[in-house]
């Protein structure tokens, strides 16, 4: 359950990210979305992998719980 | 699938992080740009007033039956709670930095939180100055009903009855919510957000109750 959880988050950011960096390489222009509006997008990104961290960090810390959980089940058994 | 709503909280702060920060808002004098801060301060407070509530319910629900599961729910909703207002009184003063002048000004809104803070604080204080478990469930359970009701007349009712003019958004004359609740662009972020930062908070709150769970059980 926790691992499917986690794959699902992993693939969530794996997804954003790349379309985050495939609409930045689209046309021969420069000005691509990571360069407009002030490179307001290069903060985002950088929001969203430090987001990534936390979120990754709290998944890690949720399995651990679980396995222990599981543990305890299993010697009380 | 057990831990969807892990899943939706991620996904609507990745939502709440990338509209927030590049989406539609009105152009408003003094606040400019920090309007965007509505969907990352303000709903601190919300997601405080929520993790409290569900507080206030389980101390109430363990003065009831006194099941320890109870005052582990309660102790720990609160402890996520107080995390949440703390950076919303943190997020608040830089805000209010940059739009008022001043770190912290003179007014009914802002020392009322602090107040209802303070209530909070004294909760995690009065827990930890206690070793018998059942005697700190109890009193700690019947405090933090005192404190629920605290918090609520000084967020919520004592602003609303100082004729002072109050300076957060919204009151007092300034540009305030009543222009942001017409704008349907940051509606569509702002409640998506604080159903967002609610979740995260209520799985971290989760993590903690099973961590204690795993403690109370005596195995580790």
């Amino acid at each position: 359950m926790i691992s499917e959880t986690m794959k699902k988050t992993l693939f969530l950011f794996v997804f954003l990210y790349s379309f985050l960096a495939a609409s930045a390489q689209e046309g021969p222009e420069m000005a691509d979305l990571m360069y407009s509006n002030g490179k307001i997008y290069v903060v985002v990104g950088v929001l969203l992998l430090i987001f990534a961290g936390i979120i990754a960090y709290l998944v890690a810390i949720d399995r651990k719980v679980s396995r222990v959980e599981r543990e305890l089940k299993e010697k009380q058994k | 699938m057990r831990n969807w709503w892990k899943i939706l909280a991620v996904a609507l702060l990745i939502y709440t992080l990338v509209m927030g920060l590049t989406g539609k808002v009105p152009a408003l004098a003094i606040v400019h740009e920090t309007i965007r801060n509505l969907y990352f301060h303000v709903t601190m407070w919300f997601g405080m007033i929520i993790l409290f509530t569900i507080g206030l319910v389980y101390s109430i629900r363990y003065l009831a039956g006194m099941k320890q599961e109870h005052d582990i729910i309660a102790s720990e909703a609160i402890f996520v709670g107080t995390l949440f207002g703390t950076l919303g009184l943190l997020t608040g003063s830089l805000w209010a930095r940059y739009t008022w002048g001043a770190w912290w000004t003179v007014d009914p809104q802002l020392n009322g939180a602090l107040a209802a803070m303070l209530a909070y604080f004294a909760y995690v204080i009065l827990r930890g100055s206690m070793d018998e478990e059942q005697k700190r469930a109890r009193i700690s359970a019947v405090y933090n009903i005192f404190a629920y009701v605290m918090m609520l007349i000084f967020i919520i009712i004592i602003p609303k009855f100082t004729n002072v003019d109050s300076m957060p958004p919204g009151k007092g004359g300034n540009p305030g919510f009543n222009t942001y609740d017409l704008d349907s662009n940051m509606r569509a972020v702002f409640y998506p957000a604080i159903i967002g930062w609610t979740l995260l908070g209520l799985w971290m709150m989760q993590l903690r109750v099973r961590i204690r769970r795993l403690k109370a059980s005596g195995n580790i």
